[in-house]
């Protein structure tokens, strides 16, 4: 299973920025390895986020975002104490959500 | 004792509805695929449907003239006009020059910022995708010191 993601969630003059650090290789499947051999693409295809439950944001990505992903997006409204979570899924059908708390 | 038949139904439905799910997803993917896939911008913009994207202030890209290491390029972009559909990112000299999409809801403001790998100094082009099917496009060239792409 993947490292948790960090997710930092701050809400100011009704509005609520997020900031995400996904732990992920991003391998383009342009690399070779020590044997020369290909290293078969390996990333992130899909992110979704939600606020309290109801989703917000959606993005598709490609081998181009760099190896552990930063991504920054401004939700209108949000407060402090509602929840933000944010879910990828990978091109091996892996994925993972986290949650944060907006403050 | 019904009570207990109702859950095994729903424990029975629930992961054929996952089933379902997930082969929404797949199809929205395969969709984007050829896109992806594309060598030039512009195919790849022809793959989603957009053509002869206009200049525009109004889309505006943030990101440095030079980048030291290609590996991590910060790219932003906001739009101040409404009615975007989608922002998409793209790396002309990249072997794959489609790097991002983004689907704007009217729930968040068009601002992202990412990062994104950059094989050689290249243009990177921010699109901005509107209701009404215009398309904006704006452009910077940045400057690599050191390739991101290969090994």
């Amino acid at each position: 299973m993947s490292d948790p993601m960090r997710i930092r969630a701050q809400s100011s003059a009704g509005q609520t920025t997020v900031r995400v650090l996904m732990s992920h290789e991003m391998e383009t499947g342009l690399r070779k390895d020590a044997a020369g051999k290909t290293i078969p693409a390996w990333h992130i295809q899909e992110v979704v986020a939600s606020l309290n439950g109801k989703q917000v944001f959606s993005a598709e990505w490609g081998t181009a975002v760099s190896k552990n992903p930063y991504l920054q997006f401004i939700i209108k409204g949000g407060k402090a104490g509602d929840k933000v979570s944010v879910t990828w899924r990978d091109t091996k059908g892996e994925q993972r959500t986290d949650e944060a708390t907006v403050n | 004792m019904t009570q207990r038949r109702d859950t095994l139904k729903w424990g029975a439905l629930l992961p054929t509805a996952l089933g379902i799910g997930a082969l929404f997803t797949q199809e929205a993917q395969a969709f984007e695929k050829t896109a992806f896939e594309a060598k030039t911008w512009t195919d790849a913009l022809k793959a989603m449907g957009v053509s002869s994207p206009t200049e525009s202030k109004d889309l505006v890209l943030n990101c440095p003239d030079i980048a030291e290491n290609g590996a991590v390029v910060p790219i932003a972009a906001s739009c101040a006009s409404p009615g975007v559909k989608k922002i998409i990112f793209l790396v002309d000299k990249n072997p794959s020059p489609l790097v991002a999409i983004f689907n704007v809801s009217e729930d968040i403001l068009v601002n992202f910022s990412t990062r994104t790998k950059m094989s050689q100094t290249s243009d990177v082009m921010a699109v901005a995708v509107m209701q009404d099917g215009r398309a904006l496009v704006s452009k910077k060239e940045i400057k690599v010191t050191l390739g991101g792409c290969g090994g």
